[in-house]
């Protein structure tokens, strides 16, 4: 049995609940214990860094100093808050001036912080930790002949965390394929999907998360994959968007990493949060389930625009 | 005896007496027990401050010398040698460095005079303690090595010869040349690089003074300075170059084909084969890897031999009866007085850069790959074309890859921007294509290069500053269709934009052979940190090693130019020749010496010994020093567990006299 | 009297400024570099350049998408990503008004969210946001009905609950933000 303190992020209770909700269904199966940290606090954020970056480190030090009291890792499912976290980590470990200053902070609370704690992704804590391997001999539904595109997102290999390549990583393509599937190859794998600038800049980033499906798609992926709820929100929820804007008619199903491993290992669909992607991952499950073969799910692949 | 002991306090003009009172320190030495003598002075080191001690000595009977100056390493050779001329022995000489020890770190003047009092008192009870030290002459091996036969490893080898004296000119290729055969033309003269170099090939492989050890790797390395024992393992090339007359049939008839590592795989070749057209020597080899015959005899069974049997059809195999399946390597041991290393250079594999597709997209090639594609005897006869053949409309060249970047190289290959520009030349001469160069800046430093720049910009080569982002074959637009896309910000503009070309030439940068750790291990020689060799000084001593007898020339130092790479390689001629035409060799008297009743064989001194310089008799069981090898470190003297070990010059006696006389 | 420069460095991810040699890969490696008023190696030569309003008053680094390309491609080590984070910081601090982009008022709403619930109540701060920049959906009003149908999908995948997550230990987040500003205020 494997000991974390887990860190669901603000999405994994809205627009990344089938993230949270598989995160935690795969842990028993898997051997983790994933005890969430108490009463936890936002990140921060890309958003708050940005408007009012130490601050934003005291906010992230109050979950470090919370995950230090259990003196585990603190694991996170989301790419966003790994990199905050790990970023707030860093910082205070590297400046002792400024882990003062948030310690004086953290004090009123009743709160202190030693640098002791490594912040994690789920992912590299599957990967390294749980081993491919080890999820392998655990699969009740093997997903072979799907053909399933992993994609990474930024901040799960950016900047570099010394777990994989910034540019070419292979840590997802690993796990798809220890579940049984096809980890399609595709050149876009690791770029942004415009992450949280969907909301405030969406012109200007469809055309991102539109390369992204267009490449997945030209490479033969029948469905995606990702860790990160805010890259699954973008590919997911503006598909249609997309292909509204653009002419396409992309039909590509987005799932959750933690949900795919979650379906091969058995677990019902449900308990997974299935029901919250938005394309519908309908086909994927009936194959799964019934191995009802089925071609790509896009209809036309579009060259041009 | 009775000691006379003179001392000597320098001005350095105001380097010293600027911060120190000399008089004052000199009249302090005056005062000092044993002190016949103290002076002060200006310039110590000049004519008439060296007349001052040599006169002090004839005339006062002076048996040892301090002179408070600068750092040993500046002048002590200088004052030993002034003693020396008047009469005494040259340890009976000891420094106290009070410029670089005391002026030059002082702001306090009367605290750096104490200092100086304490520096020369201790010098002055050191001084007493010395013992008389003969340096040893050892005779010097008139012989030469030259590891590596490219242009470096030629040029210091045919100078050498031609001076009268042997040379052993080994390389672990085939053929001698280096990468300067696989050029196409040189810059800025562009002479065509196999026209200048294959005469100073041939007449490297005809020379009567020269010994060409092609195929060959040094296995071994033992002795020092003036006498180095060489182990040689001449690798068996399965033919006999008595007999070989190079005439090439046996390659037409061998039906294995394997990518040609001299065409940077860009073509074929056979597995018996000649390395190149100009090869030195002209003759054939097997490569045993993939001779099918060769493979079969592992497995006990006789197949193939066409070169040796000929064909079908009358086409007869090799008539002279050169090719020997039986051959073994040989290995042979030389005895030779200095090496020179030219080992040469690797180029940067641009594979790890993902973004630029280097082995993912085609068209992507690099820098060495395009010289044997515009080389008339090359893959494509000299034609610029892409892979399916067709030619390209556009080509981009893009400098810095692998180099000036921290994930890679920081430090600048050097040759890269002249290269490029002449890829550039090139590509407008072959033609009609676009040319685009995109730099961050274009270093063209030496004689004729700023002004080939020019003639490049004229040719109407567009330079784009701004270091490329990636190249993709992901199309955004029409055009981009079927296309490279570079994608990269032109600074100059300010703007972010998309070049689409047929094809790319990566303009890598230099590395260190693979083998530079174990080559370096070898002959005892270090790195720096970029990973080339090591030079002694990086500006007054270039070629030289920290290891006497050891010199580099050529890109194994750093990446450099042909014209830099053919003056290094004289200047470690020059010093080999030195060294020979003075025959023998000084060693350092500081050695160590081992107490062979108090040795107890436990050998902790021969490991610790970073110079190799001590062996154990197994006879007697005790260790013994090499006083030739033994550079007076006194690692073994602190790890002697019995204490069995003193380091002349550097005796308990004196060391402990030299704090003394600091201390009180 | 600091100088910009200064002012950056001094920021945590702003030590390597210096090292900058103006190559453009971080530009070049931008998705959002056309966006930009000014691309990143720019902003990096105006920071050393000491012009201080035009950096802080631009949209360039609002466009940031933190995607890491330019810190991953560097070949001097600058972190472009952490110095456009610094800038904004800085602007954000020192009241620019920033024109051309409705990120600033989308990254307020969020950690305006933060600050009264502790997390981030998707619903909310998207409510918050879209009231910020009203005149902007008044005068684009097709637009703005457009994403109506995104926010109803989500609702219906249970992905925006109507209610916030209020943590007990909002008012100790409170008070431990409003010590820091005075500790730092200090210094």
């Amino acid at each position: 049995m494997k000991y974390y303190s887990f860190f669901p992020g603000c999405s994994a209770e809205s627009t990344g609940l089938g993230l949270g909700l598989s995160a935690e269904a795969i842990a028993e199966p898997l051997d983790m214990e994933l005890v969430e940290l108490e009463d936890w606090n936002c990140c921060g954020s890309t958003p708050y860094g940005s408007l009012a970056e130490e601050e934003s480190i005291a906010v992230a030090a109050r979950n470090l100093a919370l995950a230090e009291k259990r003196g585990l890792d603190l694991v996170t499912p989301c790419s966003s808050c790994y990199v905050t976290l790990s970023k707030a980590n860093r910082h205070l470990q590297e400046h002792p001036t400024l882990l003062a200053q948030v310690n004086e902070a953290l004090a009123v609370a009743d709160l202190e912080y030693h640098g002791s704690i490594r912040v994690r992704h789920i992912v590299y804590v599957l990967y390294n930790d749980i081993t491919p391997e080890s999820i392998a001999s655990k699969i009740k539904w093997g997903l072979d002949g799907l053909k399933i595109a992993p994609y990474y997102g930024c901040q799960l290999v950016r900047p570099d965390y010394g777990l994989d390549d910034t540019e070419f990583p292979h840590t997802l393509d690993r796990l798809v394929e220890c579940l049984g599937a096809e980890a399609v190859d595709f050149p876009l794998k690791a770029r942004c999907c415009g992450g949280s600038l969907t909301l405030s800049e969406e012109d200007r980033v469809l055309g991102l998360i539109r390369s992204l499906l267009q490449s997945a798609a030209e490479n033969g992926a029948q469905c995606l994959v990702t860790p990160c709820p805010l890259c699954q929100t973008n590919l997911d929820a503006y598909q249609s968007r997309v292909n509204a804007r653009f002419k396409t008619s992309y039909k590509l199903p987005v799932l959750f990493i933690t949900q795919l491993i979650g379906l091969a290992l058995g677990i019902e669909a449900k308990s997974l949060g299935m029901n919250t992607n938005i394309v519908s991952p309908r086909e994927v499950l009936d194959y799964i389930y019934n191995r009802i073969n089925y071609m790509t799910t896009h209809q036309k692949v579009d060259k041009r625009g | 005896m009775e000691p006379r002991i003179g001392v000597f306090i320098c001005h350095c003009g105001s380097n010293i007496a600027g911060t120190v009172d000399c008089e004052e320190v000199a009249r302090f030495a005056g005062g000092l027990e044993g002190v016949a003598v103290a002076r002060d002075y200006k310039f110590m080191c000049s004519d008439p401050g060296q007349e001052l001690i040599k006169k002090d000595i004839r005339e006062l009977g002076l048996n040892r010398v301090v002179v408070a100056s600068c750092s040993p390493t500046m002048h002590e050779p200088t004052f030993r040698r002034a003693i020396q001329e008047a009469g005494l022995n040259p340890y009976f000489f000891e420094m106290a460095n009070i410029r670089e020890h005391v002026s030059w770190v002082s702001v306090d003047k009367l605290k750096a005079t104490e200092r100086a009092k304490a520096l020369v008192a201790a010098a002055v009870r050191r001084v007493y303690y010395h013992q008389p030290l003969e340096s040893r002459e050892v005779d010097i091996n008139p012989n030469t090595l030259v590891v590596g036969g490219g242009i470096a490893g030629i040029q210091a080898a045919l100078k050498i010869a031609d001076s009268g004296n042997k040379v052993y000119l080994v390389d672990k290729n085939p053929s001698i040349g280096g990468h300067m055969a696989q050029l196409d033309k040189t810059f800025p003269t562009l002479d065509c690089s196999a026209c200048i170099l294959t005469p100073k090939m041939t007449l490297a492989g005809s020379h009567p003074n020269i010994e060409l050890l092609t195929y060959s790797e040094v296995e071994e390395v033992s002795g020092y300075v003036g006498n180095f024992k060489v182990k040689i393992r001449k690798r068996a090339r399965y033919i006999d170059l008595g007999k070989c007359t190079g005439c090439g049939r046996c390659v037409d008839i061998c039906p294995v084909k394997v990518p040609d590592e001299f065409e940077q795989g860009l073509s074929q070749r056979k597995a018996i084969y000649k390395p190149f057209a100009q090869a030195v020597p002209n003759k054939v080899l097997i490569d045993p890897e993939n001779c099918l015959h060769l493979k079969g005899l592992a497995k006990g069974k006789d197949v193939c031999r066409l070169c040796q049997k000929g064909v079908k059809g009358g086409i007869i195999g090799c008539e002279t009866g050169a090719i020997d399946f039986e051959q073994q390597d040989e290995v042979i041991e030389v005895e030779v007085g200095s090496v020179i290393v030219a080992t040469g250079f690797k180029l940067f594999d641009p594979g790890v850069i993902y973004q630029y597709g280097y082995g993912r997209l085609e068209n992507v090639i690099t820098s060495l790959e395009f010289e044997r594609i515009v080389n008339s005897a090359g893959p494509t006869s000299g034609h610029i074309v892409l892979k399916d053949g067709s030619e390209p409309q556009s080509i981009a060249l893009i400098h810095c890859v692998g180099s000036r970047d921290e994930q890679y190289h920081e430090y600048c290959s050097r040759v890269c921007c002249m290269y490029s520009m002449k890829f550039a030349h090139l590509i407008k001469e072959h033609t009609s294509a676009e040319v685009y160069e995109f730099y961050i800046d274009i270093r063209s430093f030496g004689k004729g290069y700023e002004e080939f720049y020019n003639r490049i910009l004229e040719e109407g080569t567009v330079f784009i500053r701004g270091k490329p982002a990636e190249v993709t074959n992901i199309a955004e637009t029409r055009e981009e269709e079927g296309k490279l896309i570079v994608q990269f910000e032109d600074t100059l503009v300010g703007k972010q934009r998309r070049l689409p070309v047929d094809m790319v030439v990566l303009s890598c940068g230099l590395e260190p052979p693979g083998d530079v750790e174990a080559v370096g291990r070898m002959f005892n020689i270090s790195r720096s940190a970029d990973g080339f060799f090591l030079e002694k000084h990086p500006k007054l001593d270039p070629v030289a090693t920290m290891t006497d007898g050891i010199f580099l020339a050529g890109c194994c130092q750093g990446p450099k130019d042909i014209p830099d790479t053919v003056a290094q390689a004289l200047a470690a001629a020059a010093e080999a020749l030195a060294m020979i035409s003075r025959g023998k060799v000084e060693v350092e008297a500081a050695t160590a010496i081992i107490n062979e009743k108090l040795c107890t064989g436990c050998q902790l001194c021969k490991n610790v010994c970073p110079y190799s310089a001590i062996s154990f008799d197994e006879e007697k069981k005790v260790c013994r020093v090499n006083e030739a090898l033994c550079k007076g470190c006194g690692a073994c003297v602190g790890g002697c567990p019995g204490d069995a070990i003193s380091l002349s010059h550097y005796t308990n006696e004196q060391i402990l006299a030299q704090m003394e006389g600091a201390l009180t | 009297m600091v100088s910009f420069l200064d002012e950056v460095k001094s920021t945590p991810g702003g030590k390597h400024i210096l090292a900058c040699i103006q190559c453009g890969t971080c530009t070049g490696s931008c998705p959002m570099a056309g966006s930009m008023e000014y691309p990143p190696r720019k902003i990096i030569a105006m920071i050393r350049a000491g012009m201080r309003d035009e950096v802080l008053a631009s949209n360039s680094m609002w466009f940031c998408l933190s995607c890491y390309m330019c810190t991953a491609r560097c070949p001097r080590g600058v972190k472009p990503t952490e110095i456009a984070h610094a800038l904004e910081s800085l602007a954000a601090q020192h009241g620019f008004r920033i024109g051309g982009t409705s990120t600033p008022p989308l990254y307020r709403s969020f950690v305006g969210s933060i600050k009264s619930n502790g997390r981030v109540h998707e619903l909310g701060m998207m409510v918050k946001f879209y009231l910020s920049i009203l005149p902007e959906l008044i005068s684009h009003p097709v637009a703005a009905i457009k994403m109506a149908p995104l926010g109803l999908k989500l609702f219906l995948h249970r992905r925006l609950p109507l209610m916030p997550t209020r943590i007990k230990g909002r008012g100790d987040l409170s008070k431990i933000i409003r010590k820091f500003k005075e500790v730092r205020g200090n210094n």
